[in-house]
């Protein structure tokens, strides 16, 4: 979007790999995770982050100057200091004002959101916060989730949109979504927008100005992704919301072959030039939490900058994105990224390759691509699946995933491994349980068979545990 | 000297035992686990001979030492009694009494009577070591999780793996009002008169004190260097010295040797006395004899047949409260479904531990000491609340099940209730046997896939069956309500996959009725046996 020789970048960015999404992953896979150590990677960068230096990206079709950070209301603190999505606490009001706040104040204008996070309280919180400033300092995105199968019906899914409107205190929506399709396939898109006329009604909406931009966020089948730019001329999409960091650049097919590597994604909306929203740059924090080797090769080059950082300088270094997602936590998470994009500093061709080799070194490692956002949740059946999944990729970064009883640090690595697991996960939330009614899987913007792994993971504790290994 | 001996030994044996009941670990019963085995009354119980006869022996040579040392309630009361007579600014406030042999003899009769008869509860309750591991399983150990916990709390903040968080729960209300009152008598007791119960009401003081009658050492009182201060009587926690006629009985006198090293004129000396007005051989055999009548009698016995209902479980589970999500439409992210606790069933056969044998012989050999219910780290021992068994441990599958790996109760058990088995010997003794209830089957009142149960029987005793073979004409019950958005749920019509047990395979481990996500009443239980068998 900005400047054309940006684009020849392209080419050169062949590498990086996996993952990502959006927000504020590093806080929350330390929580996750049970407040072990806080991550290693994720250690502010000192001193106040200057003002006034954001970078800001051109919106094509209504001109919005956008902050390259977007401020996702995906994982808002709780009172207890964690994210609000854990469950039991409330979130923290008073904390996200004051994050707010300071990210308004330091040039962040983009919020997004959405009616299903946070257990449904996301919009909420976020209308009480931004109300408390001017209506034309910043953007508001948000989403219709109509994933239950209650809310397909037209009715039901015109009153979750109104219903943003209310909890949001607003009158327009500048950045409105079609949530997450792609991830039941094409039927599930044509039953929750155009059978029930609902993207019809959608773009009426944004013709009578309610909407001034309308785009969708894809996971999943890459048909519907496909099939809806091939629409483009139809529906005009202002903007596209994908997955995009690292790991995920060249990586997510061969994680899992339901998804598309960002790259192609990317070059798709590139080419029509609509502006990519990114979600995942970290990836629900696996990029802020990786493997010591890794932690080192990039401290070696930058050592005042956190791990997190490199995942989104590599995320704002596409012209074409308009804004980089981050579901930030805590105060630390924002100044991180503060520090980050004030301004970005883009990688150049060796940092790239650096990236694209800890990429491929992270290929290496078996961890599963659970990014930590909990769209699999509630389990009917009451297991923790992030929190179990979480505890064996930080094992797994931590080498505490003994192979057989010969290894020289099996004991250490059995004793953290399971007592890591019932401080993480309560015993009865434990793999364990599964039952394997899979009726999680189909939320997994991953992809990732959730029965499978549970079951696989509970075979590895009970080897741990009758020492079987 | 000999006193400052005696209180270090008696200071490190009580440590050790008092830890073994705290220990949730199991280390440090590797190395100390025979402390337990050598306390008198568990040792006759496990009919461990050389125990028994080596006690009696030390008791012949050097009187009751055991009671001022190796006896983890002795030792606990004379802790008590210490601290009484600094309290009271009063160390020398005791007076002599003649002996209660009445009371001594007919409390021991009756404990005899006890074991005969084979109630157990009765003996439980009167054994000293195993009202001092109730004392300490009851009310000391959950101050020590707790001291733990916290320490786990602080680890995991610091990243360690140090300490981990274990769970503080009243695994029996009878059993804990038992243990809370027996610890108010006992300080009362010892608080006001020191060794007050070792010589009225404990069956052990009363047996080891006829012996020690006999013994070839004693504290004896020189009546020529006496000048009958009475130091020595006001002194002795046994009050058995009586001073103005220089003499001490014996039967109640526990070496503790207070007396001897606070005798201001010499008059008291722990001597060799040897045995003079009866034939030493005589006492040798009669000994010897009388440990044998005890273990004679056990099997004789017979176990109590009735099955009293073992009701009364409490510790109520962490999670309380509305019935599962399962029908219920995700529509938010996130969130945690809550869980209700699983309540205990009552089982027509109570199931115990593998390494018992039998109820019966579980019935007969158990003092009820708690040690195998404190260091089971499954939850799954408690004490019984039955009547005939009440304070004996006994299987129940709410909080975890046996599991395969883990032999601790058969390791740590002193009386030879539990047995000790291998990991591998374990793996074919059934215990119990497994029962469907088809009522709670979740692959029929959900709707959705299952076979946690056959997934995790240790022995693949459960393999599932289409419902049909199994409750044909039942439908596939009220399953149409789950309806969960996406439509890809395995469920279909007469083909829902239900558990078919092999009672011939099955070892009534409790995986299946602990991981059974049927709740608060799982949809496979365990019943037990009467007579555990080899598969």
């Amino acid at each position: 979007m900005k400047n054309g020789n940006d684009k020849t970048m392209m080419d050169r960015r062949e590498f990086l790999k996996r993952l990502g999404a959006g927000t504020a992953a590093v806080s929350t896979a330390a929580l996750a995770i049970g407040c072990g150590p806080r991550n290693k990677g994720d250690n502010p960068v000192q001193g106040e982050p200057p003002a006034g230096k954001m970078t800001y990206r051109t919106n094509p079709t209504t001109g919005d100057r956008v902050s390259l950070l977007g401020f996702g209301m995906m994982r808002l603190p709780s009172v207890g200091g964690r994210s609000a999505r854990e469950g039991v606490e409330e979130i923290d009001q008073e904390m996200v004002n004051s994050m707010v706040d300071y990210a308004l104040e330091h040039g962040v204008n983009y919020f997004d959101t959405s009616p299903a996070y946070c257990q449904g309280k996301s919009e909420r919180a976020t209308g009480i916060a931004l109300k408390r400033h001017p209506r034309d300092k910043y953007f508001i995105a948000t989403k219709l989730s109509n994933f239950a199968k209650s809310t397909w019906s037209r009715e039901a899914s015109i009153e979750m949109y109104r219903n943003s409107f209310k909890e949001l205190q607003v009158d327009y929506i500048d950045y409105m979504l079609l949530h997450g399709i792609g991830m039941g396939g094409m039927k599930e898109f044509e039953q929750r927008y155009i059978d029930n006329g609902m993207l019809d009604f959608l773009l009426e909406e944004r013709k009578a100005g309610r909407i001034r931009n309308l785009g969708f966020s894809y996971h999943g089948d890459v048909e519907v992704f496909d099939t809806m730019l091939a629409r483009h001329d139809l529906y005009k999409w202002d903007f596209v919301q994908i997955q995009l960091n690292y790991l995920d650049w060249k990586y997510a097919k061969q994680i899992n072959p339901r998804n598309t590597d960002a790259e192609y994604l990317y070059g798709e909306l590139a080419k029509r030039g609509i502006p990519a929203v990114i979600m995942e740059p970290l990836l629900g924090g696996r990029l802020s939490n990786v493997p010591d080797n890794i932690v080192k090769m990039f401290k070696e080059r930058e050592p005042e900058k956190s791990v997190a950082s490199w995942a989104f300088r590599f995320a704002g270094t596409f012209p074409d994105i308009l804004t980089v997602l981050s579901g930030m936590t805590r105060m630390e998470h924002l100044q991180d990224n503060l520090h980050t994009y004030c301004p970005l500093d883009p990688l150049d061709e060796e940092e790239l390759a650096l990236l694209q080799q800890a990429a491929a070194m992270m290929m290496e490692f078996d961890t599963i691509p659970c990014n930590d956002c909990k769209y699999c949740m509630p389990c009917p059946y009451g297991l923790d699946i992030p929190a179990i999944l979480l505890h064996y990729n930080k094992c797994i970064n931590e080498g505490n995933i003994p192979a057989s009883r010969q290894d020289p640090n099996y004991r250490k690595a059995r004793r953290a491994f399971l007592v890591g697991y019932d401080r993480s996960v309560p015993k009865l939330r434990q793999a364990a349980h599964c039952i394997g009614c899979n009726q999680c899987s189909p939320h997994c913007p991953q992809g990732i068979f959730i029965p499978k792994e549970m079951q696989r993971i509970d075979e590895y504790v009970e080897k741990l545990k009758q020492e079987i290994l | 000297m000999l006193r400052k001996i005696r209180i270090v030994l008696a200071a490190v044996c009580f440590t050790l035992i008092t830890l073994l009941f705290l220990d949730f670990t199991g280390t440090l019963h590797t190395w100390f686990g025979w402390l337990a085995k050598i306390q008198f009354f568990p040792a006759v119980m496990a009919l461990n001979l050389a125990v028994v006869i080596a006690l009696i022996v030390l008791t012949l040579v050097f009187g009751r030492v055991y009671c001022s040392v190796i006896c983890p309630m002795g030792v606990f009361q004379d802790i008590v009694s210490w601290l009484s007579g600094r309290r009271k600014k009063k160390k020398a406030r005791f007076t002599y009494s003649p002996a209660k042999s009445w009371l001594r003899y007919s409390v021991l009769a009756l404990f005899v009577i006890a074991i005969i008869a084979g109630i157990g509860s009765l003996v439980a309750l009167l054994d000293p070591y195993s009202a001092y591991g109730r004392m300490v399983q009851n009310l000391f150990s959950p101050l020590y999780r707790w001291g733990n916990n916290l320490l786990a709390f602080l680890a995991e903040r610091a990243g360690s793996y140090a300490f981990y968080e274990t769970e503080v729960w009243i695994r029996s209300i009878p059993t804990f009002i038992i243990a809370a009152a027996t610890l108010i008598a006992i300080v009362i007791l010892a608080w006001r008169n020191g060794r007050t119960y070792c010589n009225t009401i404990c069956p052990v003081g009363t047996v080891l004190g006829f012996f020690s009658r006999f013994s070839l050492f004693k504290p004896v009182i020189d009546a020529e260097k006496c000048k009958e201060c009475s130091l020595c009587t006001r002194k002795c926690k046994a009050s058995c010295i009586d001073y103005k006629n220089h003499k001490i009985d014996y039967s109640r006198c526990v070496a503790c040797m207070d007396c001897v090293d606070n005798c201001k004129h010499g008059a008291l000396k722990y001597r060799f006395v040897g045995w003079k007005k009866r034939a030493s051989g005589k006492n040798a055999v009669q000994a010897g004899a009388n440990a044998a009548d005890t273990k004679a009698t056990d099997p004789k016995t017979s176990g109590p047949k009735d099955q009293s209902r073992r009701s009364f479980l409490t510790g109520a589970g962490v999670f309380l409260g509305a019935t599962m999500l399962s029908a219920q439409e995700k529509k938010v992210d996130g969130g945690l479904a809550e869980i209700i606790g699983k309540k205990a069933l009552h089982r027509q056969t109570p199931i115990v531990p593998p390494g018992a044998v039998s109820l019966k012989n579980l019935a007969q050999h158990c003092t009820g000491c708690q040690l195998c219910v404190s260091v089971c780290p499954n939850g799954v021992l408690r004490p019984s609340a039955g009547l005939m068994t009440l304070m004996q441990p006994e299987s129940s599958y709410e909080r975890g099940y046996c599991r395969p790996e883990c032999v601790k109760c058969s390791e740590v058990c002193p009386t030879g209730a539990i047995l000790k088995i291998t990991p591998a010997e374990k793996s074919a003794i059934s215990i119990g046997h497994a029962v469907w209830v088809r009522e709670n089957c979740i692959p029929l009142t959900d709707g959705v896939a299952c076979g946690n149960c056959a997934r995790h029987c240790p022995t693949g005793a459960i393999v599932m069956v289409p419902c049909s073979e199994v409750c044909e004409n039942e439908g596939h019950g009220k399953g149409h309500g789950g309806g969960q958005g996406n439509g890809k749920r395995k469920r279909q019509h007469g083909k829902a996959m239900v558990p078919a047990i092999n009672e011939a395979r099955c070892i009534g481990c409790g995986a299946c009725e602990n991981l059974c996500p049927a709740r608060p009443f799982s949809a496979i239980h365990v019943e037990g046996r009467q007579v555990h068998t080899t598969i």
